[in-house]
């Protein structure tokens, strides 16, 4: 993985532009991503916290709506199969809202009343009162249980949420940015090697110029001792190539 | 979704006959037109693959928001809620006439094991 893994580019000037734009972007999304996990973890506690209050509340609220159940079936007798038998049409339903934390759409339920009580009759002979305490006793149980409900749905959705984040996270830290880095690295080495290796050409041809200049010179002394002008102006217009002076001796 | 967000959705429960009572006099019962009901009593009676199947057609149908379970039921068929995972509709699990609340068994507050200190289950 250590130096192997980089992204496939042709090192050059403008690969390495791109790559150090591509880093900023990186650590740009990298510093985001980070800030959203904490305010979804932030978030998160915070749910934690109000499920476990509520479910411990939800004991006694259980306890209580039972034991008037028990208080109207003492006074009321039976009428479990009365109820069970009678069931109509839902008079409390939740419609879901949608909150937003973070860009996480976290859905939260809210009751309300549609349609009058089904049960209006039952426990007209007596028992009526207890009746009415039960139904009031259930009807909070519910409401707190719809609470729970929403609170509970929030925190399934953030810890999914909260692990996607802190797995991009991770993986632009660990993964992407190291890779974007190895790669500039890369592109920097190859264009050192590059230049090094222009220094070197120039170099060279440099010293066979000046090799070839003397020569000349020597050439032109020797004729100009032995009486012969030379008037010969290099021909600027000249279109031939340039003879290849780097691997020739 | 964005459709069903809009119209009411129901509660459904399972649970012994006087949790079933207790709730549907709250005024959560419905039975639709197909003649589903979205309550489920369990007896002595009632076997696991229905309590199961139950569970599940519950999960299916998605005029269903939450489903409250009482305790000792969500134990008998604990794999089928480990393995519900999707937010909606939300698993509630209650405690029973005869059984106390136990947290350390519940789906939820176990996932949330380890995120909280101990004192705080109480």
């Amino acid at each position: 993985m250590s130096g192997k893994d980089r992204l496939q580019v042709f090192p050059s000037r403008m690969a390495m532009a791109i790559m150090k734009a591509r880093l900023k972007g990186a650590q740009k999304g990298h510093s985001l991503l980070k800030k959203k996990s904490d305010a979804l973890t932030l978030r998160f506690r915070q749910i934690l916290k109000k499920i476990i209050e509520t479910k411990m509340t939800m004991g006694d609220v259980m306890k209580e709506s039972a034991f008037s159940l028990a208080e109207a079936k003492f006074t009321t007798g039976d009428f479990n199969h009365m109820v069970i038998q009678n069931v109509n049409k839902a008079q409390l339903k939740v419609r879901s809202k949608k909150d937003n934390v973070a860009g996480v759409q976290l859905p939260i339920f809210e009751s309300y009343q549609d349609g009058s009580d089904s049960y209006e009759l039952t426990g007209l002979s007596r028992g009526g009162q207890q009746i009415d305490k039960l139904k009031k006793n259930y009807a909070k149980a519910v409401q707190l249980l719809i609470d729970l409900a929403s609170l509970q749905t929030s925190f399934v959705t953030l810890d999914e949420v909260i692990k996607i984040t802190n797995r991009r996270v991770n993986a632009i830290e660990h993964v992407i940015i190291p890779r974007i880095e190895r790669t500039l690295s890369y592109i920097t080495s190859e264009l050192d090697e590059m230049e090094r290796e222009e220094f070197y050409r120039l170099k060279k041809i440099q010293e066979k110029k000046k090799k070839i200049r003397a020569l000349e010179e020597k050439r032109k002394a020797a004729l100009r001792e032995s009486g012969i002008e030379i008037k010969e102006a290099p021909n600027i217009l000249e279109d031939e190539e340039d003879a290849d002076l780097l691997f020739t001796d | 979704m964005a459709l069903s967000a809009q119209k009411g959705r129901l509660i459904a429960v399972i649970g012994d006959e006087d949790t079933c009572t207790g709730f549907l006099l709250g005024g959560i019962g419905e039975i639709n037109k197909k003649r589903e009901s979205n309550f489920l009593v369990v007896d002595k009676n009632t076997s696991v693959p229905d309590i199961e199947e139950a569970f599940r057609s519950f999960l299916k149908r998605d005029d269903i928001a939450i489903i409250l379970i009482v305790q000792n039921v969500a134990e008998m068929i604990r794999h089928v809620i480990d393995s519900h995972v999707q937010p909606i509709p939300a698993v509630l699990e209650i405690p029973s006439k005869e059984c106390p609340y136990d947290a350390s068994k519940d789906s939820i507050l176990r996932r949330a094991k380890g995120m909280f200190a101990a004192e705080d289950l109480r």
